[in-house]
């Protein structure tokens, strides 16, 4: 296990250094840079002092050297944009992005073991209604999900559509609640295809695992359906839906770019997104380490959730 | 159980049937030049078709007339009724001498259901190219890797393992950001088929190497291989025939992943230029929140990408396998 442990955190760390340098990389390498964000109008000796500022005139590896050099220490250079040290605007963000992922991941969670429990030991009405919603919902990228979910509030008044938070809230001392309200909108369009494809995976195992030798044993002993169900088969299928845990994330990841960017949630992959316009060299860098550290997090969760739900797992390693 | 995966295979394959044949047949289906405006009916709501004048008459439509530019308000003008012109210059149908809006108009007054049927041609087109691309890639890739083993085979093993845990949305707005922002719409098919490629090959060479790697064993490689077969041939005309199956399913896999990539690049602004009528340009006027709650038209486009992606999930989940991309 610790070696396992070791391992993977090795590979995280290479997969931090490798996303950051490479996003740092393609950025130099782009045609134009972030002085076209001072405008025509701008002066030779004002693009030259930005370009100075930002290293933009050495060369491509003394950059990327002293960049790395500072990076360790925590420090991520500054951001064009917004003027601001990079590190601060990138950790505000991921925050933000991490909020949204995890109350994602937990609906997707609950909903989709749940539901997949009923499917996968059912059938019926409710049973195939649920089958078919959750076919519909997995064609239903978060694009979808969090276009359609805004037409839904601006229509019913039901959400605050988009944002993280409104103004008259802040000033009034209600920050929390009002984050709060804003949160289920992005938040189940982003767990919506997940949790669909969680109750498929779950419904699946399920049902295979209802056939198997020991549960009708379990069943000829006189155990009842209920806890045949609960206690005997489920355990053993849900390493079906951990198993998937680590691509999960990287998916939510994936998928919150399109829901931050249609529900104007202050994410990262807002942020990546306005950096990667304006040619913002050290936030396009910060966000894609910030990112890969995130993502390489949700992995190693996924990792251990799978050792926790498959005792073969845990063994083995 | 037989008989609900042989109706949703059905399905699927009706509704795909329906949406590429609606795409190619494009020109001849659509009312409306994609590209026209009509300057006084921006976001005007879907033209209702009628059958009732002072008795059954031929389906006909009455004109839209602005009433408020400022509250999207139209009326009909009861007395300029058009008969629909059915089979006239190229076309099923169309409005004769009022514009036929099946589904509304867009904010510069162009015909949504007719940009939803061009769209679709260049969407799926991008997606189908850039699947093919991948699977092509994926299997040379994958094949080489599993039939030549050593450095290689570690070399293009970990750059796939790589590539699969990033997250594709990323990694394609980073690559399509480093190029310029304002490119001609045939440059943006190439440089989008050829980056979806390049994200999409790796879970293709996955698969293709684990059977290949199962097939080397097999006795009908080891007596080609006793013949004499150069391992050119061995590949190509033995390892990879086996994987073809798996391929045929990636393919079917990636499109829809593929046609929802292109549209949220363009939704961002970073795919085709608005002009070009794409499922994801089109998206971009869905993007007024409050506009688009008075007109659910704007939203065509959306349940196009949907039925996309629900008539592959149902082809390819009753084939056996659960509809599950995480990916994409």
């Amino acid at each position: 296990m610790v070696r396992f442990l070791a391992r993977r955190l090795v590979f995280c760390a290479v997969l931090v250094v490798i996303a950051a340098s490479g996003a740092l990389l393609l950025t130099r390498l782009a045609p134009g840079d972030l002085t076209t964000n001072l405008g025509p109008l701008a002066t030779a000796r004002q693009i030259a002092d930005a370009r100075a500022r930002f290293s933009l005139d050495r060369s491509i590896a003394a950059q990327l050297g002293d960049w790395a050099a500072s990076a360790v220490r925590f420090d991520f250079g500054e951001s064009f944009l917004y003027q601001r040290p990079v590190a601060p605007l990138v950790l505000q963000a991921a925050g933000n992005t991490a909020v949204l992922a995890i109350v994602a991941l937990a609906l997707a969670t609950i909903a989709g073991i749940g539901l997949g429990i009923v499917t996968g030991s059912r059938r019926g009405v409710l049973a195939g209604l649920i089958r078919t919603g959750s076919m519909a919902a997995v064609s239903l990228p978060s694009l979808l999900t969090s276009l359609a979910l805004l037409f839904v509030a601006a229509r019913t008044g039901w959400f605050p559509v988009g944002g993280m938070s409104s103004i008259d809230a802040a000033l009034s001392g209600q920050r929390w609640a009002d984050i709060a309200s804003h949160l289920p909108l992005p938040a189940i369009a982003l767990a919506l295809p997940v949790a669909a494809a969680f109750e498929r995976l779950q419904s699946a195992a399920l049902a295979e695992q209802i056939h198997q030798p020991f549960v009708l044993a379990a069943a000829a002993r006189g155990v009842p359906a209920r806890r045949l169900v609960l206690r005997h088969a489920w355990p053993a299928s849900v390493k079906a839906v951990t198993a998937v845990y680590g691509l999960a994330v990287g998916s939510l990841l994936s998928g919150s770019f399109a829901v931050e960017f249609v529900t104007a949630w202050p994410g990262l992959g807002r942020l990546t997104y306005e950096a990667l316009r304006a040619r913002d060299i050290y936030l396009v860098a910060g966000c894609a380490a910030v990112g890969a550290a995130v993502l390489s997090l949700g992995m190693l969760l996924g990792d251990v959730l799978l050792a926790l739900s498959d005792p073969r797992v845990r063994d083995a390693r | 159980m037989n008989g609900r995966m042989d109706a949703m295979r059905r399905a699927g394959a009706v509704m795909l049937t329906f949406l590429v044949v609606s795409a190619i047949a494009a020109p001849w289906l659509a009312p409306n030049d994609p590209e026209q405006r009509f300057g006084d009916l921006m976001y005007a709501p879907p033209t209702r078709i009628h059958i009732w004048r002072d008795g059954i008459a031929p389906p006909f439509i009455y004109p839209q007339r602005v009433v408020s530019r400022i509250e999207r308000r139209f009326d009909e003008d009861r007395l300029h009724p058009a008969t629909l012109a059915w089979f006239t210059d190229g076309r099923l149908v169309s409005g004769g001498d009022a514009p036929l809006l099946l589904l509304g108009a867009d904010s510069y007054g162009r015909d949504v259901f007719s940009r939803v049927l061009y769209g679709g041609r260049i969407s799926l087109t991008l997606a189908l190219a850039a699947a093919m691309c991948a699977v092509f890639l994926g299997a040379v890739l994958g094949g080489f890797a599993g039939y030549a083993g050593g450095w290689l085979d570690g070399a293009i093993s970990r750059s796939s393992e790589l590539l699969l845990v990033l997250p594709t949305m990323y990694v394609v707005l980073t690559l399509r950001a480093m190029l310029p922002m304002v490119l001609a719409a045939s440059t943006v098919f190439a440089l989008l088929t050829a980056i979806f490629a390049a994200l999409g090959w790796p879970i293709v060479a996955r698969g293709t190497r684990a059977i290949v790697l199962a097939e080397r064993e097999r006795e009908y490689v080891e007596a080609a291989r006793a013949v004499g077969a150069s391992p050119a041939r061995l590949l190509l005309r033995h390892l990879l025939p086996a994987t073809s199956g798996f391929l045929a399913t990636q393919m079917t896999l990636l499109v829809p992943a593929f046609v929802l990539a292109e549209a949220t690049l363009s939704y961002v602004g970073f795919g085709f230029p608005p002009t070009t009528a794409t499922w994801g340009t089109m998206l971009l006027d869905a993007a007024n929140v409050s506009l688009v709650a008075d007109l659910p038209w704007l939203l065509a486009p959306a349940a196009a990408i949907f039925l996309t992606v629900l008539a592959i999930n149902l082809l390819v989940q009753a084939t056996g396998r659960p509809p599950v991309q995480l990916e994409g």
